[in-house]
Order: C-alpha cells, then sequence, then structure tokens
C-alpha cells in the first residue's frame, strides 16, 4: 500500500488507492466523472425502477453505514497519533527509538492486513475484555500507524534543513523547534496523503466484518445467510462503497486544490 | 582600546567533517561593538566558522567562548549562547506559516517568556526599524528577498542578541535588493552591534567592517582592516584572491 513519492521537494503523493482527480487533468476528471454516474445510476435503477428486492437488501446494507464509517474515522484518528509518533521515532537521533519504529514499521508491512486484523483482535481479546469496535479501531490502528509513521517521516524530511537551524538558532529546544516550526509544515504538506490513507482505510474497514461487527459489509453477509439473495446484495454492497469512495475522493482533491490555490 | 570587552574568543577551533578538515585550528577574537568580515574561496570554511559559534556545527576540537561563556565542555550551556548570539542566513529560513510579526515575535514567547504585548510590541519597534512597518501581517510568500531577509534580521534582533551572525545575507538576492539589506547592517553597525558577517560586498567592508578576516583551506590567512587588506595585503593567497573577486 502507498509507496511514497517525493514531487518538487514539497508535496507528497501516495501513489495507490482511488485516482485522485486535479484540476487540469481532464483525462482523469472525466474518468471520475463517467465511474461516479455509473454508480449512483446503477443504484438509483436499481432501487426504484428494479425496486424488488434491491431496495429491501438497500436498507439493511446502508444500516451498516455509521459503523463503516466510526471504524474508519476511529481508526484514522489512533493510526495519526500513532503514525506521529513512529515518524518521530524513525528520524529520532537515539538509535534505540530508531530500531523500536522501524522493527514496527517493517512487521507491520510484511504482515497481510487481514492476518493483523484477526491476530490483533485474538491477542488482545486474550489479555482485555474488550467490545468488538474498539478492538477493530484499535487493531486498524496499529495496523495503519505504520504507513502513517512513513508519510509523517517522508512529511518531516521533506522540510527545508534550515528550519530548524534557523529555530534552534532562536534558542528554541528540538522539541520546540518540531511542535511550532516543523510539524505545522508537515501537517499541511501530509493532508492529501492523509485523506488518500483515509479512503484505503474504508475500504479497509470491510475486513472487520470477519471480527463480528455489523459494518456494510457484515449486513450484506447476514442478508445473504437470510435470503440466499448473494449476487444481488453483494452488488448493492459494491455500489454503495464505490459511491461514498467516489465522493470521498473528490472532496480530498478539492481540499488539496484549495489549499494549493492558498499559497 | 584595551578595555573593551572580548564577546567572541575562539581558541583552536578545529571541524572535521571526515572527508575534510573544514577548520583547521582557527584562532580569532571579536570584541564588543567590532565589525568582522570574514572572505574567502567557497569551501574555505567560512560557513562552518560562524555556525560553530552557535553549535549549528558541534567543534571537533578547539573552544570558543561567547561573553565569557564556554560552548564545548560540562560547563557549556547552548541555549544561553544561542539566546545570545542572532544568526541571519543566505536564505533567509523564515518559518512560511507564520506572518512577519510572528517570526518577529515567536522565539521571545517561547524561549524568552516574554508576554505576547511585549513580544509584539518589540517585534513592531523591529519591523519599523528595518523599514516594513506596513508588512507585519504579510506571510514570507508574500515578500520579496530583500524584505524578507530584512524580517529575517529583525527576528534576529528580537531576541536581543550580544552578537549577530551573518552568512551571506545578501547572497541570494536580486541586485537590486541588496542595498535596503546592507543599509540595515550598516545602521545595525553605526549602533555598536558586534557583527560577524561573511561576505565579499565590498562597499559594505570598507564603510562597516573593522577588521577583514581573510580565509582559505580551513585557516585564517590574514587579518587585517579593510583598506589595508584590499590594497595592500601582505600574503600572496589573500591577493590572488582579492584579484579574482575585484
Ligand atoms: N555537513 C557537511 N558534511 C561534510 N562536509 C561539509 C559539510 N558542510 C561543509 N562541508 C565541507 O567543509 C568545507 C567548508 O565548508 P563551508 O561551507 O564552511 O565553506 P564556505 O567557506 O562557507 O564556502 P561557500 O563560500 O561556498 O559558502 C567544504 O569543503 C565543505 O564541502
Ligand atoms: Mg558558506
Amino acid at each position: 500500500m502507498a509507496p511514497l513519492e517525493k514531487q518538487g521537494g514539497t508535496r507528497i503523493d501516495v501513489t495507490d488507492g482511488a485516482l485522485l482527480p486535479t484540476r487540469g487533468d481532464g483525462r482523469i476528471i472525466d474518468s471520475w466523472r463517467i465511474t461516479i454516474a455509473f454508480a449512483i445510476l446503477a443504484l438509483l435503477t436499481l432501487l426504484f425502477i428494479t425496486k424488488d428486492p434491491y431496495d429491501q437488501i438497500f436498507r439493511v446494507v446502508i444500516k451498516g453505514a455509521p459503523l463503516t464509517f466510526g471504524v474508519t474515522a476511529g481508526a484514522i484518528l489512533g493510526s495519526i497519533i500513532l503514525g506521529l509518533f513512529t515518524g518521530l521515532g524513525q528520524i529520532a537521533r537515539g538509535r534505540v527509538l530508531n530500531l523500536i519504529a522501524g522493527v514496527y514499521v517493517e512487521l507491520i508491512r510484511g504482515i497481510p492486513l487481514l492476518v493483523q486484523l484477526i491476530f490483533i483482535y485474538f491477542a488482545l481479546g486474550k489479555f482485555f475484555h474488550l467490545d468488538g469496535l474498539p478492538a477493530a479501531i484499535i487493531a486498524l490502528s496499529i495496523c495503519y500507524g505504520a504507513y502513517m509513521g512513513e508519510i509523517f517521516r517522508a512529511g518531516i524530511q521533506a522540510i527545508p534543513k534550515g528550519q530548524m537551524e534557523a529555530a534552534l538558532a532562536l534558542g528554541m529546544t528540538r522539541g520546540q523547534a518540531m511542535r511550532l516550526i516543523i510539524l505545522p509544515q508537515t501537517m499541511k504538506i501530509i493532508i492529501p496523503a492523509i485523506g488518500n490513507e483515509f479512503i484505503a482505510m474504508l475500504k479497509d474497514s470491510s475486513l472487520v466484518s470477519v471480527i463480528a461487527l455489523r459494518d456494510i459489509l457484515r449486513r450484506g453477509r447476514e442478508h445473504v445467510s437470510r435470503t440466499f439473495l448473494s449476487l444481488e446484495t453483494y452488488a448493492v454492497v459494491a455500489l454503495v462503497y464505490l459511491v461514498i469512495t467516489l465522493i470521498l475522493s473528490k472532496m480530498v482533491a478539492t481540499m488539496e486544490d484549495r489549499m494549493n490555490k492558498h499559497e | 582600546m584595551s578595555e573593551k570587552r572580548l564577546m567572541v574568543d575562539i581558541r583552536g577551533a578545529e571541524k572535521d567533517f571526515g572527508i575534510v578538515m573544514a577548520l583547521k585550528g582557527v584562532n580569532l577574537t571579536v570584541d564588543e561593538g567590532e565589525v568582522v568580515l570574514i572572505i574567502g574561496p567557497s569551501g574555505s570554511g567560512k560557513s562552518t566558522l560562524l555556525r560553530s559559534i552557535n553549535r549549528l556545527e558541534a567543534l571537533t576540537g578547539g573552544q570558543i567562548f561567547v561573553d565569557g561563556d564556554p560552548l564545548v565542555g560540562p560547563e557549556a550551556d547552548i541555549r544561553k549562547i544561542r539566546e545570545e548570539t542572532g544568526m541571519v542566513f543566505q536564505d533567509f529560513n523564515l518559518f512560511p506559516h507564520k506572518t512577519a510579526l510572528e517570526n518577529i515575535s515567536m522565539a521571545p514567547m517561547k524561549v524568552k517568556g516574554k508576554t505576547p504585548e511585549e513580544a509584539r510590541a518589540k517585534a513592531r519597534e523591529l519591523l519599523k526599524r528595518v523599514g516594513l512597518e506596513d508588512r507585519e501581517k504579510s506571510y514570507p510568500g508574500q515578500l520579496s528577498g530583500g524584505q524578507k531577509q530584512r524580517v529575517a534580521i529583525a527576528r534576529a534582533l528580537a531576541m536581543e542578541p550580544k552578537v549577530m551572525l551573518f552568512d551571506e545575507p545578501t547572497s541570494a538576492l536580486d541586485p537590486e535588493m541588496v542595498k535596503e539589506v546592507l543599509d540595515v547592517m550598516l545602521d545595525l553597525a553605526q549602533e555598536g552591534m558586534t557583527m560577524m558577517v561573511v561576505s565579499h560586498e565590498m562597499g559594505f567592508a570598507r564603510a562597516a567592517a573593522d577588521r577583514v578576516v581573510f580565509m582559505d583551506e580551513g585557516e585564517i590567512v590574514e587579518i587585517a582592516p579593510p583598506d589595508v587588506i584590499f590594497d595592500h595585503a601582505e600574503e600572496e593567497r589573500t591577493k590572488k584572491f582579492l584579484k579574482h573577486i575585484l
């Protein structure tokens, strides 16, 4: 997931996941428009023209949306906090901190997300009696924290060295310089990358359905086991994810656009 | 003359970067109120010398005292020395996410514990002094190079330093902006600020410098007043270098 590239020294892009449409790239905007038009049209046709059984399926499945969003939002927050410390650990001057952060990143990157999720869920369940929801948020936070860490590290390293030097020369401590000078600038350049992680997280949050959380996918699976309407149900599930993801990627792109214009 | 206080006392400063020895035992003293200009070819160690004084580079040998306080050793208090030395960089290094006023008032608040009112009042006074009183709300991206460097000078002055270090403050500027920055530095020199300036601006040197230091290959080759060194340098290396740049 998400290899990072520095562009022009100050922008960080994530090269996989949803393709972010930006102004001035007509082709991508067109493909975005075609896809969203197709998705919405298909969904509306099924719901209002074909109706049965799709309207029923939709009502069942969409009940999972708050949980999908809740898990995603919680885990993004958790992974940002974890990612911040991981990123700082990677660039810290202490060798031990470098190693801890580095090993964490390597470990997480080397294990499939689904395997991690199940493992962390059951490992956590063994020692703490956590509900499914916090367990899922913690598990996803730990998984995504490693990638966020890479984003923070690249973001911090993209800030010119002179910024830290100027802050130190004024008598600030390294901590003050980090907090007041480096990180605010870092946040600004990594917001698009974080937005992208949010979209990827929303999609990956469907994995929590394996640990019995009733998100969009889980509701669909339950419906299938009751009605055996597998093709119809999963078609609706897929369309719902598609519409949400497309809208979010547009929002991220608009935000990035607006920020660039603000310079 | 002899009662002058020693502001900077560099004793046998060495900096070994591993591949190069950037400073090979430099000795130099700067009195209070003195303006010392440092010249020399690229790679001669000018920046390294200046950056050693506030420990942006750590010496690998020797010692520096700033107003009597040691820079190296168990007694060294690096933050005190950094508070007492202002630094102006070639490429300004203003904080792009802060306005001109915030750039100047930030360190006095965070480092010296000044109240926001005190810090802002002082910042406005300094902006006025560098001729930018109408730009306090501007972000660095909205300022010209010369204006940025003047804000950077004001930012350093806000800490009320005892010594100001300038590393090629006009080298990144378009020619028409050099003068506005040099004028600010000239004022500062006339007000009695102790200054160490790496620069090849000969006009500034003649007008403001008490002494000119010529460095080459990590060593000080010659020290003399500007008129002497520019017109009657003693060392061959100095003459050769000056012929090259004049
Ligand atoms: N961080 C560093 N790591 C390794 N070598 C360095 C580093 N900084 C400077 N040097 C080397 O130390 C020597 C002195 O560099 P310094 O920047 O002090 O020269 P300078 O006189 O300021 O040159 P210029 O006029 O080009 O600014 C050079 O050979 C340079 O390559
Ligand atoms: Mg230099």
